[in-house]
């Protein structure tokens, strides 16, 4: 692949950068480093589901009974969310692809509106946990860890921990600790990802991207399917590992 | 070496499958299947529904052999990290060699 | 041979294309750019080096009269934290891989120069940190950061050492992606991948290690920051954690991190090597496949740093078979060199006596490593300083006496000076033989049982640390003379050719500085690598860029 590039000269593109040879290498060049930047995401988020995994094998009754006290409701809905952004920016590049600039900047607002849903869902459940005593450590000073536990024989509160044999409120803890920590950084990636695509849409909006030049579309594309299939495993990972013993 | 361009209809269909993989992830979550299957059935739902995504809209299946390479990579090193890991893990309750 | 035609001489190079301190700040010329990390880099290792100055000063006698225990500690730990994390990672890949990367294979830069220049301010910033963290207070749990100690009961600056170490990281993982993606796809037309010099190959097999596994350690570093400020564990046992878990996730980093800074070496020696018994390298594809391996093989091996760590005797066992098989990639290299060298027509120029110091001490680092991976013998030797001696062979004894090499051998190239021969010669056998008198008592201490990081020892291990201490003043002198004689020739040394070794690679087919784009025009390469015709053909390219085919 290497011999194309010295013999031909095409006409210089101004998105050309002076140290490529052609559009084409400049292209593959941009997606190649995108994929391996994917790669150190990977292995930055497989250091916490290494932690997920280690503690979900050691403690499972405690995994089960924290997962269970999630929302599923707004797990499930944000997941809905985020598949549509992913859709909708799935067709930004497309449009952009065969050069339909409305339909491109419709799709790269519509795809912000659903990431930023996303992110209010988000802050809603945080709350929840919040008011119920549920975040960990120190995180917000003055706010320990301190869930109510469901006593046997009152009436089903579901603001109260049901544990169950085995379950200890301290691993409840380092579950949530867990939770927080991966959909933490989850959510900053998603806040990252609409700060690149406020610069898209700016360079949009002047007609910048068309079927000649739109790496920084792509390329940010592939970045937010990736934010996308971290949320595809941590909804079942963190939402449903407890549903089949029923105590909500 | 010009760019493969993906019709909206595969788009489109890739988005109802994905939708469809959520509604029946969160249902079969409340099921009691035996043993580890709980666990495996859950992750085998996401592992389709990444392999979509990373398929269709990040355009993987039409990439070059490099990227599934690279890819790849990341995958194999992730299972060294959890393999040697849980080497360790696994294996502490075993009776001492001496 | 007909290719080699260089550029009539031109008086425009990278050096003086543009002036002022903004054309510098502001550069994307990976040229510049490796300037400014060797600035940086060489700062770090001179505040590095005054702390190992200072522990050796302090072994001189049993009852650690100079320091206090808790400023011992720290001592200690920022000399490993600063020469490790900005020092030793960086070192070859940032300076003279950013340097020669594009011009080796024939490209006109990196593929993401502003990444490349985002990286070097990335990196000043998270030195920048640390040294505040120095400053303010120290650190003082040993640069491996171990919980609970340095979540729970260290009274330093934890955190901020970790910021500064977790910024730094993405440097690491900016100049790795910048360099696979420009092997991938800035290579000159007719630069296959066997046709790439070895520098090439191990920097590859560096940026894997780069990408790999930098982002395991910056998430453990969050993770345990998280843990000392707020109170929440993963590590903590008191919370429901594991501490073995951060020594696992740690180490997944931490151990490849020693290839990191081996491999650049192994490449620049391997250049070395060919280059000055005008050689091709005995077996090329084996050594270029062992870059390779040893990359994959260097993330397998991480548990044997956890033998006596109350980790699983099995999984012991595991780590402990696989780290002896890390040995074979390693041998493959040391053989080979050997073997190019036999019948070759060696000369021994500064570069070539640190690549031969390299051979040597890499082989007695890597030997006494499969000491320590041996499940028993590791108990006896565990902490001691048999460990210490062993890594500083490893990453004193190569990665440094490589990048010393690697930095005389392209010295002309970067600066367009040539530095005094005679005294690099000098400074070079300065420097081996007082790595050796530092190192080789450690050994045998170490054995005797002088545990790691303790100031106050039994007096019958005094004259062993007073040989140490004063092989360690040898050794600084012999770092002292080239740091004074290679400023020197940047204004001093007589005018380098375009190619003073007389050799066939691609970064001597440009003038001496190369100009910003490095070649007037695209080179086509129609050579293998390590082609070398006989010395007065390759006059051709002659001194001062004249051609003696012209002629």
């Amino acid at each position: 692949m290497a011999e194309s590039y010295a013999t031909e000269h095409e006409v210089s593109h101004p998105g050309l950068q002076h140290h490529f040879e052609n559009m084409d290498q400049q292209r593959e060049a941009s997606a190649l480093g995108m994929w391996v930047f994917l790669v150190t995401e990977i292995m930055f988020f497989g250091g916490m589901f290494l932690a997920y995994t280690l503690y979900r094998w050691k403690y499972p009754e405690s995994f089960e009974v924290a997962s269970n006290h999630l929302d599923i409701w707004l797990g499930a809905v944000n997941t809905v969310v985020l598949i549509c952004s992913s859709f909708t920016m799935a067709l930004t590049v497309y449009c952009t692809q065969i050069g339909r600039q409305q339909l491109q900047i419709l799709f790269l607002v519509l795809t912000m509106i659903f990431g930023v849903t996303f992110l209010g869902i988000k802050a809603v459940e945080y709350k929840q946990k919040y008011d119920d005593n549920l975040i960990p450590g120190r995180l917000i000073p003055g706010h320990p860890f301190n869930p109510s536990v469901q006593e046997e024989g009152k009436p089903a509160d579901k603001h109260k921990l049901h544990l169950i044999p085995g379950a200890t409120v301290r691993n409840v803890e380092l579950f949530y600790w867990i939770y927080f920590a991966m959909t933490g950084m989850h959510a900053l990636h998603m806040i990252i990802g609409l700060g690149i695509m406020l610069v898209l849409l700016f360079f949009s909006v002047r007609g910048r991207y068309g079927p000649e030049y739109h790496n920084p579309i792509e390329i940010s594309g592939l970045y937010w399917h990736f934010v996308d299939i971290v949320w595809i495993f941590l909804f079942p990972l963190l939402y449903l590992l407890g549903r089949h013993i029923g105590h909500g | 070496m010009s760019e493969h361009i993906v019709s909206v209809k595969v788009y489109f269909a890739i988005f109802l499958a994905l939708l469809v993989g959520t509604v029946l992830t969160a249902w079969v979550a409340f099921f009691d299947f035996p043993g580890p299957l709980n666990a495996i059935v859950a992750l085998t739902i996401a592992c389709i529904k990444a392999a979509l995504v990373i398929l269709y809209f990040m355009h993987m299946r039409y990439s070059s052999r490099l990227i599934w390479v690279v890819f790849g990579a990341a995958l194999f090193w992730l299972a060294i990290m959890f393999a040697l890991t849980f080497s360790d893990y696994s294996t502490r309750s075993w009776l001492p060699v001496f | 041979m007909e290719e080699f035609k260089v550029p009539p001489p031109s008086k425009i190079n990278y050096l003086n294309a543009e002036y002022g301190l903004k054309s510098w700040l502001l550069t994307r010329d990976h040229k510049r750019i490796a300037l400014l990390y060797l600035g940086s880099i060489s700062f770090f290792f001179m505040i590095g080096g005054i702390y190992a100055m200072l522990i050796r000063l302090e072994l001189l006698t049993p009852h650690g009269q100079l320091l206090t225990s808790t400023t011992y500690n720290k001592v200690f730990t920022q000399h490993g934290i600063i020469m490790v994390f900005f020092f030793l990672i960086p070192s070859i890949p940032a300076t003279l891989g950013n340097f020669l990367v594009p011009l080796m294979i024939g490209a006109k830069d990196l593929a993401f120069p502003r990444i490349n220049l985002l990286s070097w301010y990335i990196y000043m910033l998270g030195g920048i940190v640390t040294i505040y963290a120095l400053l303010a207070g120290g650190v003082d749990t040993g640069w491996t950061f171990y919980v609970p100690f340095s979540t729970t009961f260290s009274n330093s600056y934890v955190v901020a050492t970790g910021l500064g170490i977790f910024i730094s990281g993405f440097s690491s993982i900016l100049t790795g992606l910048n360099f696979i993606v420009t092997i991938h796809t800035m290579r000159a037309p007719g630069m296959t991948w066997f046709r790439m010099p070895l520098f090439i190959w191990a920097h590859y097999a560096t940026s894997l290690i780069m990408i790999l596994g930098t982002p395991v350690i910056a998430i453990t570093i969050l993770l345990l920051a998280f843990e000392r400020l707020a109170h929440v564990g993963i590590f903590d046992p008191a919370l429901g954690g594991d501490p073995i878990l951060f020594q696992h996730l740690f180490w997944f980093y931490s151990h490849p991190a020693v290839y990191i800074m081996v491999l650049p070496g192994m490449g620049v020696v391997s250049e070395l090597i060919a280059n000055f018994s005008r050689k091709n390298v005995f077996g090329y594809k084996f050594v270029a496949f062992s870059s390779l391996a040893i990359a994959i093989f260097g993330f397998l091996v991480w548990g044997h740093h956890l033998f006596v760590a109350s980790q699983s005797v099995y999984a012991g066992m595991i780590f402990s078979f696989l780290s002896f098989a890390v040995a074979i990639p390693s041998a493959v290299k040391v053989f080979n060199w050997s073997a190019t060298l036999y019948k070759g027509s060696i000369s021994y120029e500064t570069p070539m006596l640190y690549g031969l110091g390299f051979i040597g001490l890499f082989t007695i680092g890597g030997m006494t490593g499969l000491f320590l991976a041996a499940l028993a013998v590791d108990v006896h030797l565990s902490d001691t300083y048999f460990v210490i001696a062993h890594f500083h062979y490893i990453m004193v004894g190569g990665t440094l006496l490589a990048y010393l090499g690697g930095l005389h051998y392209w010295w002309p190239k970067i600066t367009g000076r040539m530095y005094p021969e005679g005294w690099g010669r000098f400074s070079a056998l300065v420097v081996f033989i007082g790595f050796n008198l530092t190192f080789l008592p450690q050994f045998v201490l170490g054995y005797m049982g002088m545990p790691r990081r303790y100031h106050y020892y039994p007096e019958e291990f005094q004259v062993l640390h007073v040989l140490s201490t004063a092989g360690a003043s040898i050794l600084g002198v012999g770092l002292l003379i080239p740091a004074i004689y290679l400023l020197w020739s940047m204004r001093y040394g007589p005018i380098a050719p375009a190619n003073p070794w007389h050799l066939p690679g691609l970064e001597w087919r440009t003038q001496s500085p190369p100009p910003t784009e490095n070649f007037e025009q695209t080179p086509v390469v129609t050579w293998e690598a390590y082609e070398f015709a006989p010395i007065d053909e390759m006059e051709v390219v002659g001194r001062y860029g004249e051609s003696k085919a012209e002629v």
